[in-house]
């Protein structure tokens, strides 16, 4: 189990998690790393001859060594100590609360990103191995290409007898929040928007994660909705500005009726004041609507409705 | 435009229904005909027809099924039922300038049984034309009604001026109270509350149902011609004292959210402007006023534009009856397109010709001037008729 992230993530802003937030996300991360190394259970059986025979035959490793020499190969090492997936039978770590705090945050998706092991020496047989771990770091969220997620990181070391280390792993994962409708079978989204030469770069600017606001590079004004031509100074030079991301709601609806389609009411629209001095238009989200009010901060966040459409929308800025 | 240049002469339309059962292009041709016998012309007498740029009739059908021959002034006017005063405009610029002589201007749809403006459409973003690429910036995210254009400003104007949805309420309830006693009416007969109002579910928050205007299917017709023409027809002519468009600086069709304030209604403030300018008028010189009520909302922010009363200070006009027929300034008498029937504005003129002949069903007294606003959210026009 190796691999790398298959993007590299950058850094978003917080996406409001319910019941349990990126910042309660973020203590939590930082009391269980302040447990340290926490012992677990000795392994359920000693390393043995069968476990061995059993895993060199699944491996296709043809190394007569092992069973001569009465060691185990080195990569088995989370082999003795793994748990049988018995709800309720546990031996519980530093990592368990966190993931399942991950869950309840609505990040519920998982993938191993990284895995490094480190061997001191051969597990012997007839050693009974006693996992320790120690959770490490907790970095999001972090835009992906899987959504917006956490990379979490721990490191289990595998003693022996006499107490001496035998094997090491780093182990990280993203838990990330899936994507609305991530299914493959997903149907394109039917409110596209009509785009042309004078308004691309939103559109592109939202696929890649950037709010971006066109900007006349001759006299410096900022617009949006965007346009042709500077209405100051008629200059046809125009760029934009990555805004910051941040908002005040200016107005918004609560739309119930009549049904729309490729969206489940009700759903609220907002229209979002910028501190860059523009307003613009998008959803209110993870709020219910009831507590959406005028004046509310928000946060910029990215949500793709197909294969094609990213859509800014915003969130409540956690205060 | 001179204070006597054009007139209105003559004003048809077919029953209000939810499903007229015919195509719209006969709708079209039964208000024209109707107008024109109304103002004493025959077809023959026609050689101008302005219409929407939504209607579905073009002007060319529209002569053939009436027999209308030969025209030499034909125009459209955009923006939804902000066109609706402007065919009367437009009208009056050609008989003014001797492009026509009469000119007939119609709205004719099956909206209700046909097709509904209230009903989202995804194409509305599809093309990339000037409108389809403003409605991209609004469409992709569900805003795509009406409805929810409106109540964006709705919204921003309760929290604005601390108003409540009982003040949008008032503009319903006395929409519905002047309906039902307008036998024309769809609503003939149906007063309501305000607590019927209030207990109306959700449309797009903060509209209620009730706060929405409904969706007819019919026509209606108004013939233009000079004023001096008009004195010798059948009808005591309807003059068009004043006459205006208006859009305001950074206009959107229905998302005008981008520009300073949100609370008013600067096309409108252009159009006001224009036509106490050319009337000589003040808003005390007008007897009854009819205001384009596809929502609640925009009728109070009308009577702000139009000096009415103040910024802000509609919500306190409307109260104890403000805007019904004993009030301070009756408006819609013949109970709007909340109470008599969506006709994109038309039927608002029509209104005013008659309470000018005196023939209203909820008729006022001593009607020298009504002011007529079309499309509200929109590029928009407005009218003042007067007796004479």
């Amino acid at each position: 189990m190796s691999g790398r992230d298959p993007r590299p993530a950058t850094s978003v802003p917080a996406v409001a998690a319910s019941p349990v937030s990126d910042d309660e996300l973020r203590e939590l991360a930082g009391k269980q790393a302040a447990l340290g190394e926490v012992r677990g259970a000795p392994a359920p059986d000693p390393v043995n001859e069968p476990m061995i025979r059993h895993w060199l035959a699944a491996m296709g490793d043809a190394n007569p060594a092992y069973l001569d020499k009465g060691l185990a190969p080195p990569a088995m090492a989370q082999v003795w100590t793994m748990q049988a997936p018995r709800p309720g039978a546990r031996d519980r770590s530093p990592v368990d609360d966190l993931l399942a705090a991950l869950d309840a945050g609505g990040y519920t998706g998982v993938v191993a990103t990284n895995c490094e092991q480190t061997y001191h020496r051969y597990a012997r047989l007839g050693e009974r191995l006693t996992p320790a771990t120690r959770f490490t770091d907790l970095a999001g969220p972090k835009r992906t290409a899987l959504g917006v997620g956490y990379f979490a990181t721990w490191n289990v070391t595998w003693y022996g007898d006499g107490d001496e280390p035998v094997a090491e792993m780093l182990f990280r994962v993203l838990k990330f929040r899936p994507r609305e409708g991530t299914r493959e079978d997903r149907p394109p989204y039917p409110l596209q928007p009509a785009v042309n030469q004078d308004t691309a770069f939103f559109w592109e600017g939202a696929k890649s994660g950037e709010l971006r606001i066109q900007t006349c590079a001759d006299c410096g004004r900022l617009r949006h909705p965007p346009g042709a031509l500077c209405p100051r100074c008629r200059s046809s030079r125009l760029t934009y500005t990555v805004a910051s991301g941040l908002g005040t709601l200016y107005s918004y609806v609560v739309h119930h009726h009549p049904p729309v389609p490729g969206r489940e009411t009700p759903f609220v629209v907002g229209v979002v004041e910028l501190p860059e001095g523009v307003r613009i238009v998008g959803n209110v989200v993870d709020c219910p609507p009831g507590q959406v009010e005028i004046g509310m901060a928000l946060r910029v966040t990215y949500r793709p409705m197909d294969d094609r459409l990213v859509l800014p929308m915003w969130a409540p800025e956690e205060p | 435009m001179s204070r006597t240049s054009a007139a209105i002469a003559g004003i048809g339309a077919t029953e209000f229904s939810k499903k007229s059962g015919r195509s719209e292009l006969r709708l079209a041709a039964e208000a024209v005909l109707s107008a024109l016998d109304d103002a004493g012309l025959s077809p023959g007498d026609v050689d101008g027809l302005v219409t929407f740029t939504q209607d579905a009739n073009q002007e060319i059908a529209v002569a053939r099924e009436t027999g209308i021959g030969e025209l030499t002034f034909f125009s459209r006017v955009d923006y939804g039922g902000g066109a609706a005063c402007a065919t009367v405009a437009h009208a009056a610029m050609a008989v003014a300038t001797g492009m026509a002589r009469t000119v007939v201007c119609y709205r004719a749809f099956n909206e209700r049984s046909g097709r509904r403006f209230g009903q989202p459409n995804a194409r509305l973003s599809g093309e990339p034309t000037s409108q389809g690429l403003e409605m991209s910036w609004h469409v992709p995210f569900g805003l795509m009604t009406p409805a929810a254009w409106v109540a964006m400003f709705a919204q921003r104007y309760l929290h604005v001026h601390g108003a409540t949805s009982e003040d949008f309420g008032r503009v319903a309830v006395a929409m519905r109270r002047h309906a039902a006693t307008n036998p024309a009416a769809w609503f003939y007969q149906r007063p309501i509350t305000l607590e019927e109002h209030q207990a109306s579910r959700w449309i797009v928050e903060p509209l209620h149902l009730l706060d929405c205007c409904q969706e007819s299917d019919g026509a209606v017709a108004l013939v233009v011609t000079s004023a001096e023409h008009a004195r010798d027809l059948r009808r005591s002519p309807a003059v068009i004292t004043a006459a205006a468009q208006g859009a305001g600086a950074d206009q959107m069709m229905m998302t005008s959210y981008y520009r300073d304030d949100m609370t008013g209604l600067p096309e409108m403030s252009v159009v006001g402007r224009r036509l106490w300018e050319q009337s000589g008028l003040a808003p005390q010189d007008i007897r009854t006023a009819i205001l384009y009520d596809h929502f609640t909302p925009f009728v109070l922010t009308q009577l702000e534009e139009l000096g009415f009363c103040g910024r802000g200070e509609a919500p306190e006009f409307l109260k104890d009856g403000g805007i019904e027929l004993d009030g301070r300034l009756p408006v819609n008498p013949h109970g709007g397109q909340l109470g008599e029937a969506y006709i994109h504005g038309m039927n608002g003129i029509a209104e005013a010709v008659r309470q000018i002949r005196g023939t209203a069903a909820n008729q006022l007294t001593g009607v020298t001037n009504v002011l007529v606003t079309a499309g509200t959210g929109v590029p928009t026009s407005g009218l003042i008729l007067s007796a004479g």
